[in-house]
């Protein structure tokens, strides 16, 4: 019976690794061709590997103005839409988890609506309000464009972290003496903050890759990084600019998700999502 | 050291009572069980009074000031809860110490408190480690050195040891108990085991759908049962229905005296309180099954028209699955729509009132 079930834990799993090696795959290799296109010089047809790397097109990207104004840009508006995001959902996702008020699941439901319907078209009906109010072309119009696409993760992914905090331990702390803003400042904050953390992160990296709101609303003054890569793919015939713009972009959200994986913790990321 | 008086509480959940008109006085350092089945209302009485649950009528008072609309953060109460709720962002120290920071006593002060308190739960070098480190036993513990370290007047524990399993719930019942009279402390403990009201208290309350069924100190709890339902709720009773009329019980197998009203009945008795004995007489009952546990063996007797009795019999007792026996009453209760109308002597009592009569 115990050799049996020794033998069972012991077998390899070759689904298993099929699968790993299958996601690793169509993953990585993506990845690796465009990382490879970066650090490369010269690569024809039909060879697989390049015939000659370099770092000729790294110097000439980053000595490009226009490419550290765009990162500069970029850093400041995630920034800034991560910043006011949080200071307006945070408050209304703790109201939708603990209170009960006229309209609430309606109102809770209505911020799917912007992931609900095709992205472009609501864009396009929001410019159209924008270009009257003079925020086309601006800092504040880019800013209020990408807002209105973190608002679901936002509010969705908190309101889950402050139900899944236990009432009980809030409890304890009014019985130990604390006001409730000292429980919520004390107890609930500090249960919901890997949870919430989790959300923020994925509204920077969601927000620093956006590219539809950015180029409608910000073209032509405001060109965040992925709108210059889109512009330089586009208009250049030379592959390794976008690659090492790619590369570029890759980095910042790499750095955060090791963060993440740090401090966080994987689980929070489920939990948010209710697992 | 506190007096706690609960007069009239009422709590009204949309349109059900969850406690109606409840009233209890529970005197400086005593401890008091409440107990009844889930739903009885006994949780939402101990969150009254520490303030969790507004009541919708009634006073609660603590040592003569009236408590009934402050929060819980200005009570002078320490609740232990079943969850444990301990806070698993802190250690322990920080869990025990959360309290007497709000309260800005010195450092050393709270260092030297926190210390004494987990001394006192016995956990005294585990205050660096997380919450989530421990067991459920050492949990609860430190739910109780929590509560414990403010010095609360009154104790308020919820099911504390109902998430433990059995051993370790003996054990630390024990301890709680010691603990509890070492420092005196006004005590209320609510549970829906019998086991632990009976080891506990020193007073219980039976609580059925938001009302007192009865309350007295576990001895007479279980030997003087007011109601069918107490008497059915605490212990094992056995229950047969039948009609008494011109003061005698009409069930063929208990002829009864009872010197009630004529009308329907119902009889309890305890498993130890019922004798059998070998019968060949027409309409005896049959041993069903035999369970032996060790001290004594507990017998289920099948009655002629269905009911299913326990008795209690010496382990050496020879009585086997399928015997015909006839069941007698040594002591019973005679309950009248729930309420007792009527209890016999019980077997020992009488003995002693005899033999004091011979001198």
């Amino acid at each position: 019976m115990t050799t049996g079930r020794s033998s069972m834990d012991l077998r390899f799993d070759w689904i298993g690794l099929l699968f790993a090696c299958l996601l690793t795959l169509f993953i990585a290799l993506p990845l690796i061709v465009v990382g490879t296109w970066a650090f490369t010089e010269v690569w024809r047809y039909p060879s697989v590997i390049p015939q000659q790397f370099g770092l000729r097109f790294w110097g000439q990207t980053l000595a490009r103005g226009d490419v550290w104004d765009a990162l500069f840009l970029s850093l400041r508006l995630t920034t800034t839409v991560t910043i006011l995001s949080a200071v307006i959902c945070l408050p209304a996702a703790y109201a939708f988890a603990r209170m009960r008020f006229p309209g609430r699941n309606i109102l809770f439901l209505s911020f799917l609506a912007s992931h609900a319907f095709p992205k472009f078209g609501l864009l396009v009906a929001i410019a159209g309000i924008f270009l009257q109010l003079g925020l086309i072309s601006t800092f504040w119009g880019v800013v209020l464009i990408q807002l209105v696409g973190t608002l679901m993760l936002m509010i969705w992914i908190p309101v889950a972290a402050f139900q899944n905090v236990d009432r009980r331990m809030e409890e304890a702390a009014r019985d130990a003496g604390a006001t409730p803003l000292r429980v919520f400042w004390s107890i609930t904050l500090p249960q919901a903050a890997p949870t919430i953390s989790a959300a923020l992160l994925l509204t920077f990296v969601g927000t620093f890759y956006e590219t539809e709101g950015a180029w409608l609303i910000g073209a032509p003054e405001i060109r965040t990084m992925p709108v210059l890569m889109i512009s330089f793919i586009n208009n250049q015939i030379v592959v390794q600019y976008g690659a090492v713009l790619s590369v570029m972009l890759w980095v910042p959200s790499f750095i955060a998700l090791m963060f993440a994986r740090r401090v966080i913790g994987t689980g929070a990321f489920a939990r948010g999502f209710g697992a | 050291m506190a007096h706690l008086a609960i007069e009239g509480v009422s709590k009204l959940f949309g349109t059900s009572f969850a406690v109606r008109d409840f009233s209890l006085e529970v005197g400086d350092g005593e401890l008091v069980c409440l107990l009844g089945p889930s739903g009885s209302g006994k949780s939402t009485l101990l969150r009254m009074i520490g303030g969790f649950e507004r009541p919708s009528g009634g006073t609660i008072r603590i040592d003569a000031k009236d408590v009934t609309t402050l929060p819980p953060e200005r009570r002078p109460t320490g609740m232990v809860f079943q969850s444990h709720a301990l806070w698993t962002h802190m250690d322990v120290f920080n869990n025990i110490a959360f309290g007497l920071k709000l309260r800005r006593l010195p450092k050393a002060e709270i260092r030297e408190r926190v210390e004494s308190a987990l001394a006192l739960v016995g956990l005294a070098d585990y205050s660096r480690r997380m919450t989530t480190q421990l067991s459920g036993g050492q949990q609860q513990r430190v739910a109780l050195a929590r509560s414990l370290v403010l010095e609360p007047k009154i104790l308020l524990l919820d099911e504390p040891f109902a998430s433990l399993d059995q051993h370790l719930r003996e054990r630390l019942r024990e301890e709680v108990r010691d603990i509890q009279q070492r420092l005196g402390i006004t005590t209320l403990f609510v549970t829906h085991g019998q086991d632990e009201a009976l080891a506990l208290a020193d007073r219980i309350v039976v609580m059925r759908d938001g009302r007192t069924e009865q309350i007295a100190p576990p001895s007479t709890i279980y030997r003087q049962p007011q109601t069918a339902f107490v008497a059915g709720f605490i212990g094992s009773m056995n229950f047969v229905q039948g009609r008494t009329r011109n003061g005698v019980c009409e069930h063929p197998l208990f002829p009864l005296a009872i010197p009630i009203e004529d009308g329907p009945v119902t009889l309890a008795a305890r498993p130890e309180a019922l004798t059998i004995r070998p019968s060949d007489r027409a309409g005896a009952a049959t041993v069903h099954r035999i369970v032996d546990f060790g001290t004594h063996k507990m017998v289920d007797v099948d009655l002629a028209d269905g009911t299913r009795l326990k008795a209690m019999v010496a382990p050496d007792d020879r009585i086997r699955a399928g015997m015909r026996v006839e069941p007698s009453l040594a002591s019973f209760f005679v309950f009248r729509d729930n309420e007792l109308v009527h209890q016999s002597m019980p077997a020992a009592a009488k003995a002693e009132i005899e033999a004091l009569q011979r001198v």
